[in-house]
């Protein structure tokens, strides 16, 4: 081992345990001043915990924490960040109606009972400008974009001298962009001698971001790389444990008859805002349609007007032939659509139910697993028991809480369910977004295997590699707009970066190939 | 060493069983505590409750006529609390129940065949406490309004409301208050002593409750509402209209509550309908954790404590509110102990391992 000072942070031999799952193993991470280390594993490898252990919610079984040198108990996020460490969740810990500069002192020691807020707001900027962050103080949090809800959670925690970050997952929802700056404020915080640990299941990001990558599997460290010497492709093994397959192959398909046709769709978001404007567009059976945009341009509108969760101010919507403009959920349902929603635990699980009733929550209605009104456990078990073999749902048993199983299989038991409902067009909306390199690989074969059935697809991505790679064609939405369609074989990234930004079709096309 | 609790990946069945009888093991105790403080001796004093609700027959079956009515709302408020709607008006559907009931007994049963009146006042009671949960459950449904004061609110009003009927307009000429009798036919009829068929009523429908709850394409959308709204909506199911469903269903229960009541009991509308049975209902359905089956035994229970409570005072020389804090000492730790079939304890030692395993 070479010499060198003391880490700032170490963690040793930490192991928690939750009913049935190991969820930490023995780990052992350790951090230098102005460094970033990447903790890089699958879902459900342990990251999530083993941070969670160092900012105090959760109470190791085993180990030892170390910070400067120091040994410490951290009880909770108080104690954690006395200690200068802090942590931006993957869900923001922020309150909507109020203030940017409210939320970054809320919660604090020692404040005045009636805070100089003005202060507080000049000293937020001297620290958004030193970073290069832009943020207006007095904005009110739901105003924000999600990119922006994220830097005042960064803001907040080095406004409270935290010296060690902790970033959960940070890109999963920000713009390639939004990513970029981030990455530059970190470069500038760690030449200030402070530190990160960076949270990832992406390659590409730990090779952005990092100087130093441990690699977790299963709760334990398997491995710890520094950067500069290691590539993708080796931390992909060394993450899954064997090889990966980074592409899939697409079968040509011939699309048939117009599945979804959507004519002239209007639609408001809930500030009564335009959301939707003048979309327009089929899809084919036995044909992917992309969607790609910047998340917040309409996406999240989109998918719940074909799906009923939202009514539309203006426009046709046609599915299968028959309008189903405005109809309800269930009347979308009858008519042929499956919807994986965005939201998997809010929306598309019912956590404190069981697997199997999860998994039942679209055939119940009908034979075999209800007969006018009476369900048959019997053969919803049954039906659980098949789907967790044919789609390799990861469970203790059928009767288990959805809510215990990790973010992949939840997502798996709702594309098994969804699947096995969809009567012609299935959306899917960020069906792989948090998912690691495995479960994204069986996300996407299996809508290419409805594509292959015949079914249409609606995907919703922020990814372009996945809608380059899945996706017949792609749309760009953005603010509520189809800037165009492209198709996907002869797709240029830079184009539709382009008119993700906002530049029509031609233009965009014109620029790139000029 | 270190107290942990732990979250229970499903549900313990051995946990569901033994919990509620060790924390009525620990209420006993905090209740022997408290009476021993006031200088009783706790022994005596359980034995008087215990013999006061089941020594002998007759005492059992006036546990019974207590019982039934608790068994009822409790039942009836465990259908809303599945929903998540906060139905705290029981004691209002009831009454109203009772009122209906009478008002059919008394004014519309002139000239009908036997069997049809008793029917007739049995339904009545049900309609009339459907109707009042169902106010506040389609204001709830359609226009958000609260309805854990709407319920509330109804309460005062249904009782008020029988009150006028039964000192003012309902009054029996010769009587200070309450109505005239019922005509036989409107009789309910009883099993021993006061105790009557609603004891049958309240068995047959939770285990039709059960059936509804497990076995039902609705009990698994009413289920599934809630627990997530919005994944409910997302799969299609009409929330406004299965909510004002349930909450109809849950105010006809207790409205039959009210029904069985004055139709077993009393057999005339008069005071000492609304005792606060609906309210105590919200404590054996939480009790019970929304279980049918297991509401039909906490409602014994609760009764046993009621007219227990009763015989101390009476036999013991307590003062009442003894009799009132012995129940609720004995509530506390039964509610508490519910988070142990939820999670679980587990002590962790210091382990002195090999600290210097790996770099």
């Amino acid at each position: 081992m070479a010499e060198e000072p003391t880490p700032i942070l170490k963690m040793e031999n930490i192991t928690k345990r939750f009913p049935g799952v190991l969820a930490n193993d023995h780990a052992n991470i350790e951090i230098y001043p102005g460094e970033v280390l990447a903790l890089l594993g699958e879902n459900g490898a342990g990251k999530s915990t083993l941070m969670n252990v160092l900012v105090g919610l959760y109470r190791p079984d085993e180990g030892d924490i170390f910070v400067r040198g120091e040994h410490v108990e951290i009880h909770s996020p108080s104690d954690a960040a006395a200690l200068g460490i802090g942590m931006v969740h993957q869900n923001f810990m922020l309150v909507p109606t109020m203030t940017v500069a409210e939320n970054i002192i809320l919660g604090m020691d020692g404040l005045a009972f009636r805070p100089d807020l003005d202060k507080v707001a000049r000293r937020i900027q001297e620290i958004a400008e030193h970073y290069n962050m832009n943020v207006d103080p007095y904005a009110y949090i739901w105003q924000l974009s999600v990119g922006e809800q994220q830097r005042v959670e960064i803001l907040k925690l080095i406004y409270r001298g935290a010296e060690i970050l902790i970033l959960d997952e940070p890109t999963a929802v920000l713009t390639p962009q939004e990513s970029h700056e981030l990455a530059n404020v970190l470069k500038v915080m760690t030449s200030e001698g402070k530190s990160a640990v960076f949270i990832t299941h992406k390659m590409e990001e730990v090779m952005e971001f990092s100087h130093w990558v441990r690699v977790l599997r299963r709760g334990r460290v398997v491995d710890v790389k520094k950067t500069s010497e290691t590539n993708p492709q080796e931390l992909a093994r060394l993450m899954v444990g064997r090889e990966v397959l980074f592409r899939l192959e697409k079968e040509a398909s011939e699309p048939g008859d117009v599945v979804l046709e959507l004519q002239n769709v209007y639609a408001d978001n809930e500030k009564g805002l335009p959301a939707l404007q003048d979309v327009s567009f089929t899809i084919r059976q036995g044909e992917i349609l992309g969607i790609a945009g910047v998340a917040g341009n309409g996406q999240r509108q989109l998918a719940e007007v074909i799906t009923g969760l939202r009514k539309v101010t203006g426009g046709h919507i046609y599915i299968q032939g028959d309008e189903e403009t405005n109809h309800s959920p269930l009347r979308m349902i009858k008519a042929g659509v499956s919807h994986i929603p965005a939201d998997r635990i809010g929306m598309g699980a019912v956590g404190d139910m069981a697997v199997s009733d999860n998994l039942a929550m679209k055939g119940y209605r009908e034979p075999p697993m209800a007969d006018g009104g009476i369900l048959h456990p019997q053969l919803i078990l049954e039906f659980a028991r098949k789907m967790i073999a044919a789609f390799r749902i990861a469970t203790p048993s059928p009767a288990t809480h959805i809510k215990f199983l990790s973010g992949g299989n939840i997502q798996k038991a709702i594309l098994a369910r969804e699947i096995d409902a969809c009567k012609g067009l299935l959306v899917a909306v960020y069906p792989s977004r948090g998912l690691d390199v495995g479960a994204t690989e069986s996300v996407r074969k299996r809508l290419l295997e409805q594509r292959a059935q015949g079914r249409a697809v609606l995907l919703i991505s922020e990814d372009l590699d996945e809608l380059i790679t899945i996706a017949d064609r792609i749309a760009v939405l953005f603010e509520g707009r189809v800037m165009g369609i492209v198709d996907s074989h002869n797709a240029d990234i830079d184009a539709l970066g382009l008119m993700m930004a906002g530049v029509p079709k031609q233009e965009a096309i014109a620029e790139t190939s000029g | 060493m270190q107290i942990i609790f732990e979250k229970r990946e499903s549900v313990s069945r051995q946990a569901v069983i033994l919990v509620p009888i060790v924390s009525f093991l620990v209420s006993l105790l905090f209740g022997a505590i408290l009476l021993a403080l006031s200088g009783a001796n706790p022994f005596i004093t359980y034995g008087a409750m215990f013999s006061g609700a089941f020594g002998t027959w007759n005492r059992f079956t006036e546990t019974l006529v207590k019982a039934i009515p608790l068994m009822l709302t409790g039942l009836g408020v465990s259908i809303a609390f599945r929903m998540r709607f906060w139905n705290i008006g029981a004691e209002g559907q009831l009454t109203l129940g009772g009122v209906a009931a009478a008002g059919v007994a008394l004014y519309l049963s002139q000239g009908l065949p036997g069997w049809l009146v008793l029917l007739l006042c049995i339904l009545a009671g049900c309609i009339a406490g459907a109707i009042w949960a169902g106010v506040p459950a389609i204001l709830k449904a359609y226009l958000k309004v609260d309805e854990t004061l709407t319920t509330l609110m109804l309460n005062y009003v249904a009782i008020l409301f029988s009150e006028q009927l039964y000192y003012v307009s309902w009054r029996a000429p010769g009587y200070n208050s309450g109505t005239a009798p019922f005509p036989e036919t409107a009789w309910l009829p009883r099993i021993a002593g006061r105790a009557h068929i609603g004891l049958f009523f309240a068995i047959i429908l939770a285990g039709i409750l059960w059936f509804v709850f497990n076995r039902t394409r609705w009990g698994f959308e009413l289920k599934i509402i809630g627990e997530n709204q919005t994944a409910a909506r997302y799969l299609g199911i009409d929330i406004e209209r299965n909510i004002v469903l349930a909450i109809l269903l849950s105010g006809a229960i207790s409205g039959l509550a009210g029904a069985s009541e004055v139709l077993g009991i009393a057999r005339r509308l008069q005071q000492g309908l609304s005792v606060g049975y609906g309210y105590t209902a919200i404590i054996v359905a939480w009790m019970a954790q929304l279980n049918p089956i297991v509401i039909l035994f906490v409602g014994i229970l609760m009764a046993a404590l009621l007219v227990g409570g009763d015989q101390i005072q009476m036999k013991m020389r307590l003062p009442a509110a003894v009799g009132l804090v012995l129940q609720g000492m004995i509530l506390i730790p039964m509610l508490a102990g519910s988070i142990f079939t939820e999670y679980h304890i587990r002590i962790i030692r210091p382990q002195k391992t090999g600290v210097e395993a790996e770099a």
